[in-house]
């Protein structure tokens, strides 16, 4: 993977608006945004019904994405385009989700919905159809999803990076500050872990940084190469879009994302937790 | 939509006593020396550090919201076509701290 295979940019997206083999598709935090307006012939996901099992607290299995893409349209060798705001928080989630069940050709959007915005380029609330199609999902790619046993195993093993704002990886916010703050788990970080907020791998427009710059980031934050990394946030979409930088961008195939991230981890019995702005010690 | 009061989106649900809100709305000036909510600008909170803490785009009154730690924070509002404007603003739990931002 790198940059050419895995982003596109707005002008792109302009000249294949019309290709029948990329299909656009919106993903949303505020999944009505998608409805104020949206990209021409882009579908939409909702990341709370479509894309997380609706009983219990996972992410939708093989079978239940292979329906869901089925019956919006989206065909096996289809270059999907992912994009939205939160620049792009949820669209990188999703993008997660089609490599954990295996589709070859997806890309986000650079800047996602917000640099379109900034851009004044054209939005409209035409709803695509398309016909169904039979979707075969692969099954699950365990090489880029970590469990909560793993992530407790690397505590001061592998590299651990708290993707959220320092103010919640200190312990003195529990949610992004968008969202009301009452939560029921413990406030705090993972021992050992570095703080490398996901925002500051973009732009003030949403685009991602250089390589260069990427590189640069994580490797003065204390990221060891040599070693496996795991990136969390708090359920696991911002940490979604780290593991694109790592993984997708700089190319470093050993990084996982927990998506179970604070919300379980901050929940669990028993494990070490750090409150303050220092890592701490395994 | 010029008539829109501070406020915006209701916190029904919400309890404010335990949050330490940030509102308010985003307006740019019109020719005719009025103003006009701005539906399709971006905020962002920084931290007074100035890093980035959460960003929300602003609803069609031109509204946005956030839930912050008491303390000094920064807003930063980008909108198309307009430089970016940065205001600061105590935040007080109990207390919703009403921010009019003008591009």
């Amino acid at each position: 993977m790198s940059r050419e295979t895995t982003l596109v940019t707005a002008d792109w997206v302009e000249q294949h608006l019309d290709d029948p083999s990329v299909v656009l598709i919106e993903v949303d935090e505020d999944t009505t945004a998608y409805d104020k307006g949206h990209i021409k012939g882009a579908l939409k996901l909702d990341w709370t019904t479509d894309l997380q099992d609706q009983v219990r607290r996972d992410a939708v299995n093989r079978e239940q994405f292979a329906a869901l893409l089925s019956e919006r349209g989206v065909k096996n060798d289809d270059t999907v385009v992912l994009y939205g705001g939160n620049n792009n928080w949820f669209a990188a989630y999703a993008y997660w989700y089609f490599k954990l069940y295996g589709h070859q050709d997806v890309r986000l959007l650079d800047g996602g919905r917000k640099k379109w915005e900034l851009d004044s380029r054209e939005l409209t609330e035409d709803v695509p159809t398309r016909e169904a199609t039979t979707y075969t999902a692969l099954e699950q790619d365990k090489s880029i999803r970590a469990f909560r046993d793993e992530v407790v195993a690397a505590i001061g093993v592998k590299n651990l990076i708290d993707v959220r704002s320092p103010d919640e990886y200190a312990g003195r916010l529990l949610a992004p500050a968008h969202l009301p703050q009452e939560q029921a788990q413990r406030a705090g970080h993972i021992p050992t872990a570095g703080n490398v907020p996901w925002s500051k791998a973009a732009n003030d427009d949403g685009t991602f940084k250089s390589d260069e710059d990427l590189k640069q980031l994580y490797t003065e934050a204390g990221v060891d190469w040599d070693k496996e990394t795991i990136a969390y946030c708090r359920i696991g979409e911002r940490s979604s879009h780290t593991w694109f930088v790592l993984h997708e961008l700089l190319e470093d195939t050993s990084t996982k994302n927990y998506d179970g991230s604070w919300t379980e981890y901050g929940s669990l019995i028993g494990v070490p937790i750090v409150l303050g702005d220092e890592a701490g010690v395994a | 939509m010029c008539g829109a009061t501070a406020g915006g989106v209701s916190l029904e649900g919400v309890d404010v006593a335990k949050e330490s809100v940030i509102q308010g709305i985003v307006t740019r000036a019109r020719a005719d020396g009025n103003s006009e909510p701005v539906g399709n600008a971006y905020v962002r909170l920084l931290d007074r550090t100035g890093e980035f803490t959460a960003e929300v785009p602003t609803s069609v009154t031109g509204h946005f919201r956030f839930f912050a730690a008491p303390g000094e924070w920064t807003l930063r509002t980008l909108a198309p076509k307009a430089e970016a404007v940065e205001k600061k603003v105590i935040a007080q739990r109990g207390v919703v701290a009403e921010v009019a931002v003008a591009i």
